[in-house]
């Protein structure tokens, strides 16, 4: 339980971190916030044999507004998005979102863009960047580039991040207005990765829903969009009956869950259900607003 | 063995200056090298709490943490709350009343959880404080006593 040796760097800026990052590539391993990284390797899963400890760059952390979208930078603690009013008030699905990130210490040391780029499929923050169609500013020694989401998770525990780049910022779009939200997710305890969960945003036009976003965690390798239930809901009166079908067409043609020791597939589904139509509600109610 | 790094940092108000190896972990560095044995080391990864301590006045796990990234930082672990054996914090005199122990493993790590999260919550009600304590697990007391510690704890901290 203790980790196998490493060499250690704690870059001062991010040009030493980026000079860092193209000499070992791969084998450099970035450490942002380590709530996951550490854990494994105490386990020894994990064995990187250079760690570029990005802590120390103050640089990469702040909130700010700027083109209609918020850019949270990647070293970002969670708990200071946490309590933003930035935060609270331009993206509240993330507002809404972070307080079910494991636990308050956790949140101490985690951050944003360690967790996205971590691209665990159980984790919250990836639902969010896809629901929200986040943008992801990725850096290497020369150059910057920006990632739309759909391209930037590429698989279980994996992202679109090449060996010499670092995730620098996240741009989180602000919703369109007449937008309703919800985040929803059901653990065994109060912080423990979530056997479902469910991002969930409401377009209305009037009565009719002009545009719907559903997004699961922990059921597929990364975050799960339900694009038949979301092709359901558009157009359609936002009613009970539309939800129970979104619902429906979500958790048995959407997702195709591996299930795990705390959820089988079927009760997935039924989480995926339950949370789908609770979610819908919810975002319904403050659309509506 | 690889090399060490020169690293300083503040823990329970004094100055501290180190050479650690970059594996080290900070929990082990302060029981092994520091015996500073009450923070304890339960889980290894960051799930029960026992090895919460303050790092710039927030609660953190000192498992998960490497102990060369304490650099430049304050610490404070369970023995700084106290100022004497015969002056414990408030919060310590309310688990002594309350009996908001049983074994004491986890103590060290509810304590450091509830002081911070106290001291910006004078007002914070059961539900409240079991939220606050989600992250600290005690296989003892059912938490009863330990949520009865923190109301009491809470009285006596905004009390003085």
């Amino acid at each position: 339980m203790k980790p196998a040796p490493f060499e250690y760097h704690a870059p001062l800026s991010l040009e030493e971190a980026l000079a860092l990052k193209r000499e070992h590539g791969d084998d450099g391993k970035p450490l942002a916030g380590g709530q996951s990284l550490i854990p494994a390797m105490n386990f020894r899963v994990a064995q990187p044999s250079i760690l570029i400890d990005l802590n120390k760059l103050e640089e990469l952390r702040g909130i700010r507004k700027k083109n209609g979208a918020l850019h949270i930078g990647a070293m970002t603690l969670q708990s200071s998005t946490e309590h933003s009013d930035l935060v609270a008030q331009h993206a509240p699905l993330l507002h809404e979102t972070i307080p079910n990130i494991a636990h308050p210490q956790i949140r101490n040391r985690g951050t944003i863009g360690g967790s996205l780029a971590h691209a665990d499929p159980a984790a919250e923050l990836p639902v969010v960047a896809l629901a929200l169609g986040a943008r992801f500013r990725a850096q290497n020694a020369d150059a910057e580039r920006w990632l739309e989401v759909g391209d930037f998770f590429s698989g279980l525990f994996s992202v679109a991040l090449e060996p010499d780049e670092i995730l620098v910022e996240i741009a989180f779009p602000e919703m369109p207005a007449n937008t309703g939200w919800a985040f929803m997710e059901i653990a065994r305890r109060s912080g423990d990765y979530a056997m479902a969960g469910v991002a969930a945003l409401l377009t209305l036009n009037d009565e009719k829903i002009e545009a719907a976003k559903l997004v699961y965690l922990n059921v597929g390798d990364g975050p799960v969009e339900a694009m038949q239930a979301q092709q359901r809901l558009q157009g359609a009166t936002a009613d009970a009956a539309a939800f129970a079908e979104a619902a429906q067409l979500a958790a048995h043609e959407d997702i195709d869950p591996y299930g795990n020791v705390h959820a089988s597939p079927e009760y997935q589904r039924h989480l995926v259900s339950v949370l789908t139509q609770r979610a819908l509600t919810k975002a319904l109610e403050r659309a509506s607003n | 063995m690889t090399a060490t790094h020169a690293i300083s940092f503040t823990i329970n108000g004094q100055p501290h200056e180190a050479a650690v190896e970059p594996r080290l972990l900070l929990v082990d560095y302060l029981r092994q090298h520091m015996d500073l044995t009450g923070t304890h080391v339960g889980c290894e990864h960051g799930v029960c709490g026992a090895c919460t301590i303050l790092m710039d006045g927030k609660p953190v796990r000192s498992c998960i943490m490497l102990a060369v990234q304490a650099d430049g930082h304050e610490l404070t672990t369970v023995e700084g709350l106290a100022e004497g054996p015969d002056n414990m914090h408030p919060l310590q005199e309310a688990f002594w009343e309350a009996h908001g122990l049983q074994c004491g493993f986890c103590t060290p790590g509810f304590l450091m959880t509830l002081k911070p999260y106290l001291e910006e919550h004078p007002d914070a009600n059961e539900d409240d404080i079991r939220h606050a304590i989600s992250g600290n697990l005690c296989r003892c007391t059912g938490y009863q006593h330990i949520v009865d510690a923190a109301l009491l704890g809470a009285k006596k901290m905004h009390a003085k």
